[in-house]
Formats: C-alpha cells, structure tokens, sequence
C-alpha cells in the first residue's frame, strides 16, 4: 500500500523539483494570493474574531482532554439512533471495514463526499483494488482523480491545476464530452453531467466529516457545491469515516465553528452547504448509516503534550494559503495528503519517524518560522512553536549515535558561544575569513555546506573592527 | 535613562554598524547605555535547528550576563523575540523552572529598538536626518512574535530628508529563517527572489528591517544581482545626523 502520509524524498529534494514547475508555482500563487486577500476581508468583518479563536481552542483542547469519554458518547448517540459505530485502529483496518461494507452492500460503485480521512488511509485505491468503482464528487476532488494526480491542498486539492489543465483532462476522461471550452461555467455543467448519472445510481456514499457532535451522535459536513448533500441524502447506506479527534462535546459548539470555519477555509460568511445528520429515519435519506472511528496515529500524537495541540485542527487550510513556503513549493512537496504548516507538524507526527534519512523527519524543517500559519489558524495553533519542538525531538532522538555535521557544527558554535573570551577568539578567526573577499568586499563563494547560501547569495567581509572592538576602543 | 545594550553575536561579528548607531543614537538621545561584554548569543539558532540541549547554556549565560539591568536593548526584533519566546521554554524543557523565571523576569526588560524608543522612552522624532529614498521590511519575528506594528514606520516617518516608500507584501518572509536558508537553499532563494523584486519595484536606494540577519539576506541577495539598492539597519537611519550623516 501506497504510504499516503509519507512521501519518497525529504521535503528539499522534492521542493526543488517543484520550484521548477513555473506553471504549477503561477496556478498555486495566483490561487493562494487571491483567497487570502479574501479571507483577511471575511475576518475583519468579526470585531470578535480573537475571541472566537480563544473558545474553538478551548473547545477542542477540552474534546482532547476528554477524548475517550467523548468518543463513547458519541458511540452510545449514534447507535441509540440507528446508526451502527466502528472502531479502527489504523488506515489497514478502516479500509478493510469499509471495503466490507460496501460488500455486504451488494453493488460494486461508490460515490464519495470529499474527505481528508479516506485520502489520508488510500481508501480509494484500496477499493478499487477490491473491485469497487470509486467517484469523488467534489469537483477539485474529481479533477484530481480523473487526472490520476494527487491532492495538492487539502481544501481544494486541484489547487495546482488551471483550467486549461482543467479542460484537457475532461476532455480526455468524459468521452460522452465534446467541445469544452476552458469557460469555469462550461466546466462545471460538464462536471456536473457527468457526477448527476453516478448520484442517482449510487447505492452506497462514503464521506468523512467536518463535526461529530458527541451529545447528540449528529455528523457534519460543510460544502460548497451541493454534491456533498446528495452523497449525504440519495444512496441507501452511507459510511462516515472521521478522525477521532473531529469530535465536539455540545451541538452549540457548532455556534463558533460554523464562524471560524467558512471564514478561515473559503473566506465566505457562511458556507452553502451544510448538511447534519443523526442517525436513520424511516422512508427519508439512507437507511443504514455507519461511522467509522479513525485512530490512525491520532493517540500517540495525543500523548505529546506540546505536539497535541495539532489535533485541534478543522482542515480549513488557512494556514497553506498563507504560507510562504508552501506558495512556493506547492503541496505535492510535503509527500503526505497533510501539506503546509499544518502537514509539516501533523504528518511526521502520526507515523512516527524512523530516523532523519525518514522524509517525514525533514518536514518539521521545511518552514523559515515566519509565523503567518500561527496568525490565520482559527483554533489557534501555535504552528512556529511545534516546529522547533518537533526540531528537538528529531536531534534529541538522533543523540548517542555517530555525530553528523550539523551536530559538530551546532555543538562547535556552542562552544564557541560559551563565554566571551571563546567568543571573541571565534570573532578573530571569522575576520581572517576576509582574505575571502574580494576587493568590493563581497565574498561569492563558501566551500559546503556555506556554498548552499553562496549558490544566490554574497556575504559581505567580516569588518576589521568587530562591535566589541569598536567598544573597547571608544568607550573602554 | 541607563540601557544595557544586547548587540546580538551578528551584529557584533558582522555588522558591527548596527550595534554602533543603536549606541550613538541612545546617547545623543541623553541617554547611557552599557555593553556588558560578557554577552554572546540568545541561542536561537540552537534552539530554532534543534539543539535545545546545547542552547541551555547559552540562554543561562545570557540571564547570568543581563540580569543586574534594568532596561535591556538589541537591534534586533528576531533575538528580542527569542529572549521572549524561547528562553523561559528551553529552560522548562530541560526541567530547570528557576532559570526559566529568571529569563522571564529578563524577558520583561528586553526591548527591541523601534519598542525601547516609541513604548519605553515614549519618542518618535529621535532628530535624524537620512536624506534618501528607503523602503521597510518589517521583518516576521518583529511583526508576529513582537508585534511590533508600524513603530518602525512612525520613526522613520520623522525622520528629516527621508522619503519613505511602501513596500508591497512587506509582511512576507525574505526567506532567511536561519538554518532554513542552507537545509532549503532553493525554497529560501526562490522565497527571497519575490522579496527582491518587491524592494526594486519600490524604487528605494535603501531597503532598511530591524534585524541584521534578514537584512544580510535581503542584501545577500541584491548584491549577487549587482542591484542598486543597498541595506541599511534601521538603527542606522535613526543615528544619522545633519552634523554627522551616515
């Protein structure tokens, strides 16, 4: 099975490949450009906005610090309603349920509401290998798999593609299609063509969710396009897959949600679909639903105590659209179906890292910590801060083995930082690097690993009279 | 006032200029300022590439150093921020709660320069003459991790000759981030080519920031393009006189 958290290169390696896709670095600027600009508009509207954040923080910090009772809540909610709970421990076993289901279903076609869940497990892949036909309906989602291409963002996972992109893979993958032109209009009606034959045949829709409300045992789903509420309304069985930690305690949790959310993700008041669910009822909507309880690495991120707090987010992708990083080298980069700030500290944490040739070791670095993701983030996720602690776990992890160069390095700075005698002796050994300069005073080239600074940048000659010369002599 | 000056181990090796107008600027403000020449490094970059272990000393011996001052300065928003932000962390991580109070207490009396100016000393003429055309890269640890706002701005608005142009996407990373700048060369590269294409768009001569390290990147950068703009420190700027100009 394909490792949907994990891709096959560290983040630098893959990052310079993509810096050298200029179409993909244009689509994902102008996208991510215009939806923050929006989204900074949308905030502005709510003269409460940091007091929203305080309490959708302190709402799921209290769903994590109760998360086992909260879950059988949920649990006890659901069935009391009709609905039947899974547990499963990892993607393997979520997959093997679902797979199962469908089964004892009787019918060999899908149709999916968008979901990070299912994309984080390979549920597709793994269904069609058991035989089963899968349709996303979210339109990006749909670009992505009829252009046999990953998701690239995780609100709009065709973020990388234009529409002239667009039109080409309809054109090639919708043969009843004739004439697109790349108008969004014409696109959409094609789309829409093509998903409203597999809505109305579909027997079974497999979605994840934005909300599990444990009082009650009601899902959530918030969408855009409406495709989401017919997988939710028209087949007969529905399958839910949701992390463990989407969970809220109260429905009217869903009061500062249903505000950080839309505002945060599409930069919209409201979004214009929502679609809840508790339960079956008898003759409306489907008759069997079943959720499905993903655990996927989620409990050993809880056990961290700094890096839990990852398990606060609501997949709303402010957090990429603000990055400048991620505007650069686009989502495929970060190898897992998690990109941006967000991915960087949630991917490496939910597998796990199996030493720092692992590229998930390498996310944790892919940030200059500016601490945009920190400003946008609704729930107040401290990005920055689990950065450099998942930093200190990785070296501290590496400690007692052979030391690398980085460490050497590290540990001879340290040194020479100890106390200002070491200091100013370091000071006199950088200033002979003048003899590196030229006559302008500018030195273009450092032997590795300063060469990766000196491949676009000078520095300039260290001056002949440090700060603490300069003091010594004027004020000493 | 009595300022204790923290000139950080960047400017102090590499530009000393920065550390210079910061000293010359608080005494022409009449003002006394001390250079405990015990001091080294916050150790940021420790702590920022994963080596908190070995940055506890550092943080100790920089609490050891400034403790005794009542008013601490640096020209620096990113090293301000570290003192602020990591120091007390490094220390409770390493289980040391005694020094993690001690660097707050520290912490509480570290100011960077546009703050030690508007907030404590309560000025924004500091009476500079600077006659060119500069534009402002307020820098992402002096934005987010200080919040500084626009008290670069309100000095540099005062200051004499100076024509002041605005830089777009001014809050967005040069891509410096320390380490980041050699682990991601070409994320960093490709971060500060749209940087440098901002400051050259504006038409400035000068592209000024509070902090050294972004601007030994942002200078890196439009020296290796042979651009015509140059960096200068932001504490520079405020030092420069009629009598003395810079």
């Amino acid at each position: 099975m394909t490792d949907h958290l994990r891709g096959d290169e560290p983040f630098p390696a893959a990052a310079r490949k993509a810096l050298g896709d200029t179409q993909l670095r244009r689509n994902i600027g102008h996208a991510t450009r215009t939806i923050r600009t929006k989204r900074l508009a949308a905030v502005a509207e709510c003269p409460d906005w940091e007091e929203l954040r305080r309490a959708g923080a302190a709402i799921k910090d209290e769903v994590l610090a109760r998360l086992p009772e909260l879950l059988e809540e949920l649990e006890r909610n659901v069935t009391a309603r009709g609905g039947v709970v899974h547990w499963a421990r990892d993607g393997a076993e979520a997959n093997a349920i679902v797979t199962e289901l469908v089964r004892r279903a009787g019918t060999t076609e899908v149709v999916k509401v968008k979901s990070m869940a299912t994309e984080e497990i390979g549920l597709n892949e793994h269904l069609q290998a058991a035989g089963i036909g899968v349709t996303e309906t979210d339109l990006a989602a749909l670009i992505v798999q009829l252009g046999h291409d990953k998701p690239s963002h995780i609100l709009v996972p065709a973020i990388h593609r234009n529409r002239a992109e667009i039109r080409e893979i309809f054109t090639r993958e919708m043969p009843e299609v004739t004439g697109l032109s790349d108008e969004p209009r014409e696109l959409a009606m094609a789309a829409r063509a093509h998903l409203r034959r597999k809505f109305l045949s579909a027997k079974v829709a497999i979605s994840g969710a934005n909300f599990g409300i444990a009082e009650t045992g009601t899902l959530a789903v918030v969408e855009s396009e409406g495709n989401g509420r017919m997988c939710l309304t028209l087949p007969r069985t529905l399958i839910t897959v949701m992390g463990i930690e989407k969970l809220l305690p109260r429905f009217t949790d869903l009061e500062v949600f249903m505000q950080l959310l839309p505002r945060s993700s599409t930069a919209e008041r409201m979004n214009p679909y929502t679609s809840m669910w508790t339960g079956v009822h008898p003759g409306d909507g489907p008759q069997e639903f079943h959720l499905v309880l993903l655990d996927n690495g989620r409990s050993r991120v809880l056990a961290d105590p700094v890096g839990r707090d990852a398990l606060r987010c609501i997949r709303c992708s402010a957090c990429l659209n603000v990055c400048p990083v991620y505007e650069r080298a686009g989502g495929h980069a970060y190898g897992s179906v998690y990109p941006g700030p967000i991915g960087a500290i949630l991917s490496p944490q939910l597998t796990g890292t199996r030493g720092h040739h692992d590229p998930n070791a390498s996310l944790p670095y892919a940030s200059s910590l500016c601490g945009a993701c920190f400003d946008a983030c609704p729930v107040r996720i401290d990005i920055p801060s689990i950065l450099v602690h998942l930093r200190a776990a990785e070296v501290d992890a590496e400690r007692g083995g052979l030391p690398g160069g980085q460490d050497l390095a590290m540990r001879a700075a340290a040194f020479a930082m100890a106390g200002p005698r070491r200091f100013a002796a370091a000071e006199a050994v950088l200033g002979a690097g003048r003899a590196l300069a030229g006559k302008d005073r500018r030195i273009t080239m450092l032997p590795w690993p300063a060469s990766r600074w000196t491949a676009s940048r000078d520095v300039p000659a260290p001056p002949t009279e440090t700060f603490r010369q300069w003091w010594r002599r004027t004020r000493g | 006032m009595r300022i204790a000056l923290f000139a950080t181990c960047l400017a102090d090796a590499m530009f000393p200029q920065a550390a210079i107008a910061t000293v010359e600027l608080l005494e022409r403000l009449g003002h006394e300022v001390v250079f405990p020449d015990g001091q080294t490094c916050c150790g940021q970059m420790h702590v920022n590439t994963g080596y908190q272990r070995e940055a506890l000393g550092l943080v100790r011996h920089h609490v050891e150093v400034f403790e005794p001052y009542e008013l601490i300065v640096a020209p620096s928003g990113s090293c301000v921020g570290s003192v602020r932000h990591q120091h007390a962390l490094v220390a409770r991580r390493a289980g040391d709660e005694a020094l993690a109070r001690r660097a707050e207490a520290v912490a509480a009396r570290t100011y960077e320069l546009s703050e030690l100016l508007v907030d404590v000393l309560g000025i924004c003429d500091v009476g500079a003459y600077y006659p060119h055309t500069v534009t402002f890269h307020p820098t992402c640890h002096s934005l987010r991790m200080l919040r500084v706002g626009d008290k670069p701005l309100r000095l540099l608005r005062q200051v004499r000759g100076l024509t002041l142009v605005e830089l777009p996407d001014a809050d967005v990373c040069c891509g410096f981030g320390g380490t980041f700048a050699i682990k991601n060369a070409d994320v960093s590269t490709a971060m500060l080519a749209d940087k440098m294409a901002r400051v050259l768009q504006t038409g400035a001569e000068v592209c000024s920031a509070g902090d050294a390290s972004c601007l030994m990147h942002i200078g890196g950068g439009l020296s290796r393009i042979r651009s015509a703009v140059r960096t200068v420190h932001l504490a520079e700027i405020l030092a420069s006189t009629e009598e003395r100009p810079r």
